[in-house]
């Protein structure tokens, strides 16, 4: 089984790049986490160059998100909600609508701050947006709240909530992923 | 009870099946508070038994809604409401079905989004007749208003001035023409 992690954050030390990277770690057995390293080459949405070719790095991820059975998306939160570079990346894998891919994905969401609340507003944004297109959020918010104490020199998650958490995290959307394998 | 009276209580003997092209399925639900929104199903199918031990059952495919918006429409079928690829039918099974004269009343179970509720459905009873081919028809005319978030449907949106986008009462209607098997 592959979980696709998107991480809503550009920065070359985001926490909440960190936090997905122990995702792969930390995934059941026969569960493989991909990183989704193309955020920053997506073009802003624009219908007119939504035509067949589409731009190499649409194709690329709308690819990765069709191929894989469940995503996880981890985002920091900047003035009350999740980055528009996230957003884009949702308005172009949420095209062409209905069928798009993600249409029913399983998605699981978490969001690391530096700040006392986790990312809880980009989250329930995320839900929210999500839902209309079309997929399936499963689980609760995972907020990581003062996520600089929660990851050592090396950028490793070492807080044992947290590891145990994003376990849960990661098997929830595991179970979620082969029930909609079972019903496609 | 004279024989007159007990055949005003019974449904025709025989098993009627609706004839899609006259039959309706539908929801209307309170839309922005002010308004009433429909939609229906076009796919779906209704038998009755009549007789002794009367039974009404319906399944409804879950995909063919019909609504006039193509974002409506996907989002209708998306988790956030129908969920059609887990949950493809909703159906409804008779228990007990009660006539008085053109008076219908069922109690039942409705399985909406995988959840089963009981329900009572009331309408009208009408025919039989025959149709210009010789077959036997019978006409129902039936309403319920369920808590879609009793069976899981509880997506929604607050207004500013308060109040949601979407009513959680809906109200399920079905007009059905049966045709009787032969």
């Amino acid at each position: 089984m592959r979980i696709l992690a998107l991480s809503g954050s550009l920065r070359r030390e985001s926490y909440n790049t960190r936090l997905l990277r122990a995702a792969s770690e930390l995934a059941p057995p026969g569960v493989e986490v991909e990183l989704y390293e193309g955020l920053a080459s997506l073009p802003p949405y624009d219908a007119d160059i939504d035509v067949d070719p589409v731009p190499a790095a649409v194709r690329d991820l709308r690819g990765r998100i069709a191929a894989a059975d469940g995503l996880l998306i981890s985002s920091p939160e900047y003035n009350g909600s999740f980055p528009g570079q996230l957003k884009n990346a949702i308005d172009w894998a949420s095209r062409p609508f209905p069928e798009s891919s993600l249409r029913n994905k399983p998605i699981a969401l978490a969001g690391a701050t530096p700040g006392a609340y986790g990312a809880m507003w980009a989250q329930t944004d995320l839900r929210r947006v999500l839902g209309i297109a079309g997929a399936r959020v499963v689980g609760e918010e995972l907020p990581v709240a003062h996520a600089p104490t929660r990851f050592d020199d090396e950028g490793r998650l070492i807080d044992p909530e947290v590891r145990a958490h994003l376990i849960e995290h990661l098997e929830l959307l595991a179970a979620e992923a082969r029930l909609s394998a079972v019903a496609a | 009870m004279s024989v007159a009276e007990k055949t005003e209580q019974l449904i025709p003997v025989g098993t009627f099946k609706s004839d899609p092209v006259h039959s309706t399925v539908a929801f209307a639900v309170k839309h922005h508070v002010v308004a009433t929104f429909r939609g229906k199903f076009a796919d779906f199918e209704a038998t009755l038994v009549g007789g002794e031990e009367p039974k009404l059952e319906g399944v409804v495919k879950a995909a063919s809604i019909v609504v006039e918006d193509e974002n409506l429409y996907g989002h209708l079928q998306s988790p956030d409401f129908f969920d059609v690829e887990r949950f493809p039918e909703l159906r409804f099974e008779s228990s007990t079905i009660r006539r008085d004269g053109d008076a219908f009343v069922a109690d039942a179970e409705l399985t909406v989004k995988g959840v089963t509720k009981p329900v009572s459905v009331t309408g009208t009873i009408a025919g039989l007749i025959t149709d210009p081919f010789g077959g036997q028809r019978l006409g129902l005319s039936l309403e319920t208003t369920i808590d879609r978030s009793a069976f899981g449907i509880e997506w929604n949106t607050p207004l500013p001035g308060g109040g949601f986008a979407v009513s959680n009462d809906v109200a399920l209607l079905a007009e059905l023409e049966l045709v009787k098997e032969q």
